[in-house]
């Protein structure tokens, strides 16, 4: 009888355990792969440059109550080109907008999805060659990716 | 094609030789994620338009690569300098490999 109840104890323990430890090693797996697009995104587009501060600017509300829907503007004066990542995304890309001899500002609007709370992050090719990066975090009421 | 997928695009008629101007557009489509799920849990299959581009009279104004993040009917708003009369032409790629374009013609006076 002992012996029986010592084994249950046991058994729930270590599948408590174990529940953790899944738990646990499944959260910060989501993360570093999020991670790791995102710099896969970003060294696609800058080849490794340095990437500094101003330049770019990202214009996006501090909170989006429908996250299917969130408008943002990217402009970076000079600028040949400006990607826009989301890092909290399914997929981080969301756009590259490329600006051609007859654009007359390098800016550009649009609406996007944002799945949660994140930071959206736009990086731009200025006219030097130079990367610059900036990044503003949006909090998202309700998620616009799923059903 | 994805059903009722209609462009509009808001150009000026007229504008002054060089003059800076604002253009606006607009198409319908779904812009399907490819995140989604039907109602059995079946994952509805990507389809969306992947890239936009403007130009006038050959030379390009913008050009964007779209991802599934871009809200369903992609609406963009940027601006364009008009050197002379001519026609901005409007393309949309969409996944299953339909085109849509739209033309406006602006009369520089």
């Amino acid at each position: 009888m002992r012996r029986i109840e010592t084994m249950h104890v046991t058994r729930r323990d270590s599948l408590a355990l174990g529940l953790g430890a899944a738990a646990l090693a499944a959260l910060p797996l989501r993360a570093q792969t999020a991670d790791a697009n995102i710099e896969a995104a970003v060294l696609d587009f800058t080849g490794d440059a340095e990437l500094k501060e101003g330049g770019v600017t990202l214009t996006a509300p501090e909170i989006a109550e429908n996250g299917n829907t969130v408008p943002i503007k990217v402009e970076a004066p000079g600028a040949s080109e400006i990607l826009v990542l989301a890092a909290g995304n399914p997929n981080p890309e969301v756009g590259r907008f490329a600006f051609g001899p007859l654009a007359a500002s390098q800016y550009a609007s649009t609406r996007i999805r944002l799945a949660q709370t994140q930071d959206v992050i736009a990086i731009a090719k200025l006219g030097d060659g130079s990367f610059a990066r900036t990044s503003q975090e949006v909090k998202v009421t309700i998620g616009g990716c799923g059903g | 094609m994805a059903d009722g997928v209609k462009p509009r695009v808001r150009v000026p008629d007229e504008a002054k030789a060089g003059e800076v101007i604002q253009i606006k557009t607009l198409i319908s489509h779904p812009m399907e994620s490819g995140q989604r799920r039907d109602d059995d849990g079946n994952l509805i299959p990507r389809s969306i338009i992947n890239r936009f581009t403007v130009e006038f009279e050959g030379e390009s104004v913008i050009d964007v690569a779209m991802e599934p993040a871009i809200s369903s009917n992609p609406y963009f708003e940027f601006e364009a300098t008009v050197p002379s009369s001519g026609s901005f032409v409007f393309t949309w790629y969409d996944d299953d490999g339909d085109v849509y374009t739209e033309e406006k013609t602006v009369t520089v006076a």
